[in-house]
């Protein structure tokens, strides 16, 4: 149903009651590391091509969010899924594999929750009743198509971000145990005139805010409604910025409870400079260890905020700046 | 927030300002004088040895110990070592021989797998080529500048 401006809430609970999160190499030293279903040693994956090791990554991830609940592709009636590569092919080609009615979706790092809430929407109405949805990203694939070959030797600023290697996707169902999905806001494109490339944190974090603080005026809560507010892959600099943006338009955002993503991946030892990003970011993490949190009870109401940077290499040639979006989608154990 | 956008893009780009990590400039600099400067003393070895070892000259051993250059940064980049390197030194070693051999390198491994022709021989040169360009094109000028005022007898 919708409420306020953009915001859809579902009072038909639509549950997520599978995951299936797998990671690269890097991603199995980071923190997280133990939230992962499958860890693989090596970021080809056996494959020819890193695109079809992005490929595998996503299937893999189906396919243990599969066997969890001992269901088939068959079982499933919508496929919602995207990554960042030039017409999301790996997400096409899992789709090809999996014969599963499929929806690609495109919102950069934002597609993960763009995903979650057209299949928790799907659910709700009752046009589906089992959905599977998710992204991926794969760091050498992403990093030759938006900036140079994995192997060149370019001093990287601290403010660039490291794509994450994984996947992250959900099995949404109108029925059984798990945490439902509650609400969902469909975000705008911002665009604050930013042109750093290597610096998205600071281009994203006013699209996060105006989502935030949308959401929040929508369902006409504050944002101590929740345990904690999730950010995608703002990063140190972009979640800084976030903060400091909120309070001038009267929003507080407790420095405790507004996490994000790209900032809870990865161990501090690892070289990743502003933190971790990736349309994989945010999947895995939401999938993986919020999921788990919630589960645990350890955390009741969460909303996650998924950012993305809708540029492309062409784009930034071109010097264009950098519009982004954010969506956001609260998770929480009990209903509306 | 919603009034004039244009002073709200100023307005943000300040408070955006605020929190960005700057590059350390001094530091990197630093590491770049002396990476670069370890790289051209390995050179100056390399031409030392061939000329000392082997029948060439001051002027004709430039050759080889460029080509050993790239041969060791070849090596480097396969092996997965040379980004790591350049993380930290920066200019150092983009600067010498070996930052061109790197961005050839690791375009020709990158590509490969689009296969020889399409992949490896298309975008070898995506990085270096506008190098090759350009070095080409101000080597033209220069030598054009210097063919007229030698016909004019200025110099």
């Amino acid at each position: 149903m919708l409420i306020g401006k953009q915001t859809w809430e579902f009072e038909n609970t639509p549950t997520i009651i599978s995951t299936g999160i797998v990671g690269g190499p890097f991603e199995g030293n980071g923190k997280l590391s133990n939230t992962f279903d499958q860890i693989y040693a090596d970021l080809w994956l056996e494959q020819n091509s890193f695109e079809q090791a992005h490929q595998l990554l996503l299937e893999s991830a189906c396919n243990h969010a599969f066997k969890k609940i001992n269901r088939t592709p068959a079982n499933v009636q919508f496929l919602i899924a995207g990554d960042l590569i030039n017409q999301i092919t790996p997400t096409n080609f899992t789709a090809k594999k999996l014969q599963i009615p499929y929806i690609g979706t495109f919102s950069a790092c934002a597609t993960s929750m763009e995903s979650l809430a057209l299949a928790a929407n799907l659910i709700n109405s009752k046009n589906a009743n089992l959905i599977l949805t998710g992204a991926s990203s794969h760091n050498a694939a992403v990093e030759k198509q938006f900036r140079y070959p994995t192997e060149y030797g370019g001093q990287k600023p601290p403010t660039a971000q490291w794509t994450v290697t994984g996947a992250g996707v959900g099995l949404l169902s109108d029925k059984g145990k798990g945490p439902k999905v509650t609400s969902a806001t469909i975000g705008k494109v911002i665009d604050m005139g930013m042109t750093d490339p290597f610096n998205m944190g600071e281009a994203m974090a006013p699209a996060a805010v105006d989502t935030i603080a949308t959401h929040l005026n929508d369902r006409g809560i504050e944002a101590s409604y929740y345990d904690c507010i999730i950010t995608g892959d703002l990063a140190k600099i972009g979640r800084l910025i976030a903060i400091d943006l909120a309070k001038e338009k009267n929003l507080f955002l407790n420095e405790d409870s507004f996490l994000d993503c790209g900032l809870m991946i990865y161990n501090n030892d690892q070289e990743v400079f502003a933190g971790a990003s990736g349309a994989g970011c945010s999947a895995v993490v939401t999938y993986g260890h919020l999921i788990n949190q919630l589960n645990e009870k350890k955390l009741n109401k969460i909303l996650i905020v998924a950012t993305g940077a809708l540029l492309s290499p062409l784009t930034v040639q071109q010097k264009q700046s950098i519009p982004c979006i954010a969506h956001a989608v609260s998770i929480e154990n009990g209903g509306v | 927030m919603d009034k004039s956008p244009s002073t709200t893009k100023t307005q943000y780009k300040k408070l955006a300002q605020k929190k960005e990590l700057k590059r350390p400039i001094l530091k990197n600099c630093i590491n770049a004088f002396f990476f670069g400067g370890l790289i051209c003393t390995i050179g100056q070895g390399i031409a030392t040895f061939y000329m000392y070892f082997f029948d060439f000259t001051e002027q004709t051993v430039g050759n080889p110990t460029t080509a050993t250059l790239i041969f060791i940064t070849m090596l480097l980049t396969g092996f997965g070592v040379y980004d790591h390197i350049a993380q930290f030194a920066g200019a150092g070693t983009a600067v010498p021989v070996t930052g061109f051999g790197n961005a050839v390198i690791s375009a020709a491994i990158e590509h490969r797998s689009e296969g020889f022709v399409q992949g490896v021989g298309g975008n070898m040169f995506k990085l270096a080529g506008s190098v090759i360009l350009f070095g080409v094109f101000s080597a033209f000028i220069v030598a054009l500048i210097k063919t007229l005022l030698l016909e004019w007898g200025v110099i």
